[in-house]
């Protein structure tokens, strides 16, 4: 017998619109405080001075509303939805939509969309334009996963499809060598997220949603934990540093997801994300 | 780490004091510009026709500010990526322009012509955007409003903080 829920389709409203009003002028609170560890034993006195401006401006965003980051980003949204999972009276894609817009609106968010890219890219001035991924599972849930994206960090992405002859060792060099190609571009310091395995398009996202975990965790697997581990101490090693200008932390945290591949292949995606690291979730 | 408060718009002289990692405290007018900005004017020199401010006494700050919320004086402004603009940025220096704001790393001809120039290619944090925006006295939509935020402002600042890249 199976156990609908159903839920009125406000309540998915008003749990996004909060989602959105914690994280717009709010990074994740892990990547503040090892912000603020980084400040305290940090000797340099240039990165000294860029990462007291980052907690500067964490009070201020919080305490005066303002977007922690001009860039307010392109709202992604990942969606676990439970088959027996029901609004009573509308659908998701709709309240998901308005939702978003009434915050852009309430919040006073930019517009940073285009209608397509390549000829006008004419701003969408009346939606924000989600990019949302959505997952079928068992269980009458809905799990949401929102982040705001910058579009500077995400420039910095990068896909490739590696031999299966490649070895930990030049999967951490591939990593870090573009960390560190990258520099200051991205606003680090940042957070890597990494997807190995899948195919072309998974990877990708599988990359994206290793960017989403929570800040600092290990992989489950020893390996890939020490791998991450290993990436993270040598980007920073190599003294990219604060917005590229050589002190201070590059990275803050790597997180590496797995998935099945074929046997010809070995794909790996690098999403970074900066340090105003906006993301949060909630389960109905 | 040596700081500087300096008055916009700059003489080539004090330009000339500054190193790379020297924090710079700047007062004076902005303006913002970023990518489709950077095309139109281009375009404008390229077309011979008036630019609507004179380089040589413009700091272009690469930013696209978010909207101003009801009784603030703006929205939250940063820096965005600078090398979108490389393919730009010599045209406007071989024409006058002195002072960039920016982040991250630019391209080998971006690096020789702010050289030959002796302009200055200045890093503000990014992500600190409502922190920077404390230090902005007077904002106002400048040009091309339809571009919304890639429009050009025009800000009054005081202390605004950055480094010096170039």
């Amino acid at each position: 017998m199976r156990n609908i829920l159903f839920v009125d389709s406000a309540l998915l409203h008003e749990k996004l619109l909060e989602a959105l009003g914690q994280i717009y002028c709010r990074p994740d609170e892990t990547v503040l405080n090892l912000i603020r560890e980084y400040e305290t034993k940090e000797t340099h006195p240039l990165a000294k001075d860029m990462l007291q401006s980052i907690l500067k401006n964490a009070d201020i965003a919080r305490q005066q509303s303002l977007p922690c980051c001009q860039d307010t980003g392109t709202p992604v949204l990942f969606i676990r939805k439970g088959e027996d999972f029901c609004l009573g009276d509308g659908d998701i894609f709709s309240t998901i939509e308005a939702a978003l817009e009434q915050g852009w609106q309430k919040y006073h968010l930019r517009r940073s969309m285009v209608e397509e890219p390549l000829f006008e890219r004419k701003i969408i001035q009346d939606r924000p334009a989600p990019v949302i991924h959505w997952e079928n599972v068992p269980g009458n849930t809905l799990e949401v996963k929102l982040a705001l994206k910058g579009g500077g960090a995400e420039n910095m992405a990068a896909h490739y499809m590696l031999p299966t002859s490649t070895t930990a060792e030049e999967v951490v060099e591939r990593v870090v060598a573009h960390v560190v190609n990258v520099g200051g571009q991205p606003c680090p310091p940042v957070i890597v997220g990494i997807g190995l395995g899948g195919n072309f398009e998974s990877s990708a996202l599988l990359a994206k949603r290793a960017l989403l975990e929570p800040t600092g965790r290990a992989h489950p697997d020893v390996r890939y934990a020490e791998l991450e581990q290993r990436i993270l101490n040598e980007i920073n090693r190599r003294g990219k540093g604060v917005m590229g200008l050589g002190a201070g932390p590059t990275a803050l945290a790597v997180h590496i997801l797995t998935e099945p591949c074929h046997i010809a292949s070995l794909p790996l995606a690098v999403n970074l994300d900066c340090h105003a690291h906006r993301h949060t979730g909630f389960t109905l | 780490m040596k700081t500087h408060k300096l008055t916009l718009p700059l003489l080539s002289d004090s330009i000339r004091l500054l190193s790379p990692g020297d924090k710079v405290l700047l007062s004076g007018t902005l303006y913002t510009a970023r990518d489709k900005a950077h095309r139109r004017l281009v375009d404008l020199i390229r077309q011979g026709k008036p630019l609507p401010f004179k380089l040589p006494e413009t700091a272009i700050f690469y930013c696209g500010p978010s909207p101003i919320p009801p009784g603030k004086i703006c929205g939250a402004i940063g820096p965005t990526t600078s090398s979108r603009m490389d393919a730009y940025t010599p045209t406007l220096l071989e024409h006058g322009l002195r002072i960039m704001i920016g982040k991250g790393e630019r391209s080998p001809e971006v690096q020789a012509a702010v050289k030959q120039h002796q302009a200055l290619y200045l890093v503000a944090t990014g992500g600190v955007a409502a922190y920077l925006s404390t230090h902005v006295t007077k904002f106002e939509l400048f040009l091309w409003p339809e571009l919304g935020a890639e429009a050009i402002y025009k800000m009054e600042v005081v202390d605004f903080p950055c480094y010096v890249a170039l």
